[in-house]
């Protein structure tokens, strides 16, 4: 205010077209929500009612379940393989390879049937040293149900692609750190774990939380071979009342339902992992919404000024 | 250790190195006494820092042997068929023995999701089994003589470059090293903060530790280092007292080199 006036206020552009356009564009996606709420085909009623029955929500936990032990497995078994890519062991490094090409080219539709069926290729599971009489022999099919049968292979699969991203991540960290590390003489194994790992957490978690929530959405094809999920159990209604539509829309709302509490999720670790490593911290929606409410034009909430 | 005193605390003898059919060190001699600082000075990629990373182990050499305070650094004196030779250590063996040597690098490598405090603490209790307290404490004193008392919460991310320099030397002093190796400590920093760093390392000289340093700061060459080695592809081609070095040298290549830079 109390600067001289020589060059004027700073006035910005319009864009009046901006909000035509928004104005159509959100026009046509409430036609379109309008039309999905009133057409009779989805049977909201129906909907309404199976979305909190016993045999869905049993589904939805399976589903859940299936989906992190899939996943925790996976990156287990995959952080195995990334270090076993990454050690100077050069059959380690082979293995690893063949283990990450086989099964990333095997669909994982046809894996599970493989599993499924894995009692005709292996007919009893053996403990014991190689080219030996087994210690312990048990048949099969009274270890891989179903569900074990499930399990191994989205784990399998999984593994192979978070092999991938960790390597991915253990590569991204700087080689100064594995230098530094080295010279004040901590070990290889709490360098990885202490100082390596931490680090490639940045990069690992966004994929890391689209390889949950594709796993998520995986799982249902464990449905195939009649394994109690979300999907599965919708479909088990269907099979009993015809009511297709609807039933498919109360998994797919669940999906949702748990997608969105994922990428929640995904943002708050994502942002623990990311200390140290930025300036700011990305402001969570309830601190945006807050420094929205106290001073509209955009301000930096509450971070330390740094220089 | 067999350390006699008035022996010198690193003898590197007949080192040699070699990236693939490059050879990069042509058999280094080199003994440092204790307390003494040596710069290591010469063109860029005239093997000063490969030279200064053997002696950590964090390049492997082809041949020759270092010695640190009477050890074979990386190897084991044994007889084999053929004689007497060196017999590699495990990794932890190998561990250890950095453990005693510090090392400061170009860019810093600070740990950038950990605090300063947590920077400097991470090594003497992973590795050296201190406890935590004391390693907090010694932590501290050590930032207060690097004159960064303030700032053990922050993130290294959050500190100019000369600040991220004085932690790392804090961090390499955590593990009251024998030796300390500065890897052209000052050559990443914007020039109003070089002198910072150099203070710091005055102050080590001063103490009487030993020091290896690679560095372009001649002023810190002339005024602190006993003796200013000259490298020139792959061999030390002139070593004496910074007066004569800088002054008198009778090595060709280094009057060449000295009367480009200076």
């Amino acid at each position: 205010m109390s600067a001289p006036a020589v060059t004027g206020p700073l006035r910005p552009r319009r864009h009046p077209w901006r909000a035509v356009i928004g104005v159509i564009a959100v026009l046509l996606v409430a036609n379109l929500l309008y039309k999905i709420a009133n057409n009779q085909g989805f049977q909201w009623d129906v909907v309404a009612r199976y979305f909190t029955a016993p045999i869905i929500l049993r589904g939805l936990i399976g589903t859940i379940w299936l989906t992190i032990a899939t996943v925790v497995l996976g990156f287990f078994f995959g952080t195995l393989l990334a270090v076993a890519r990454l050690s100077q062991n050069p059959v380690l490094q082979t293995l690893s390879w063949g283990y990450v090409w086989f099964f990333r080219s095997v669909p994982l539709l046809v894996l599970i049937l493989f599993t499924f069926n894995i009692g005709y290729l292996v007919p009893d599971i053996e403990i014991g040293l190689p080219f030996m009489e087994p210690w312990v022999s048990v048949p099969t099919n009274s270890v891989i149900t179903p569900l074990g049968a499930g399990l191994l292979a989205l784990t399998l699969h999984e593994a192979a692609y978070a092999a991938e991203i960790v390597r991915g991540g253990i590569l991204g960290v700087d080689q100064g750190q594995f230098e530094a590390a080295s010279a004040l003489g901590i070990s290889r194994r709490r360098t990885m774990m202490r100082i390596v790992i931490p680090q490639a957490m940045r990069s690992i978690i966004p994929s890391a939380g689209n390889q949950l929530i594709g796993m998520l959405k995986g799982t249902s094809m464990v449905s195939v071979i009649a394994v109690g999920d979300l999907l599965y159990s919708a479909q088990t209604v269907y099979n009993r009342t015809f009511q297709v539509v609807p039933l498919l829309m109360v998994a797919t709302l669940w999906y949702v339902v748990v997608t969105t509490l994922m990428s929640w999720g995904q943002f708050y670790v994502e942002r623990y992992f990311a200390r140290g490593a930025t300036r700011q911290m990305a402001l969570t929606p309830l601190q945006r919404v807050r420094t929205w409410l106290r001073s509209p034009p955009a301000e930096p909430a509450r971070g330390e000024a740094r220089t | 250790m067999n350390a006699a005193t008035g022996a010198p605390l690193v003898r590197i003898r007949g080192l040699e190195k070699s990236y693939g059919a490059f050879k990069v060190l042509h058999g280094i001699d080199l003994d440092v006494d204790r307390g003494e600082v040596v710069t290591l000075i010469g063109p860029s990629g005239s093997g000063k820092s490969t030279m200064l990373r053997c002696i950590n182990r964090l390049e492997i050499f082809q041949a020759g042997r270092v010695e640190v305070d009477g050890v074979v650094i990386g190897y084991r004196d044994a007889v084999g068929r053929d004689g007497p030779e060196l017999r590699e250590l495990s990794q932890a063996e190998i561990e250890r023995q950095r453990a005693d040597i510090g090392m400061v690098f170009q860019n810093f490598n600070l740990f950038p999701h950990m605090t300063v405090l947590q920077n400097i603490t991470e090594a003497p209790v992973s590795v050296r089994r201190v406890p935590r307290a004391a390693a907090v404490e010694n932590a501290r004193a050590l930032l207060n003589r690097v004159g960064l008392s303030d700032k053990e919460k922050a993130y290294p991310r959050e500190l100019s470059g000369g600040q991220q320099q004085r932690v790392a030397i804090a961090r390499a002093l955590a593990m009251k090293p024998k030796l300390m190796l500065f890897d052209e400590p000052t050559s990443a920093l914007d020039p109003e903060l070089v002198g910072e760093v150099l203070g710091v390392m005055r102050d080590l000289a001063l103490e009487g530790m030993t020091m290896l340093v690679v560095t372009h700061e001649w002023g810190f060459a002339r005024e602190l280092a006993d003796r200013v080695a000259f490298f020139d592809q792959g061999r030390i081609v002139e070593i004496g007292s910074p007066d004569q070095v800088f002054s008198a040298p009778v090595n060709e290549r280094t009057r060449a080199f000295l009367s480009k830079v200076l």
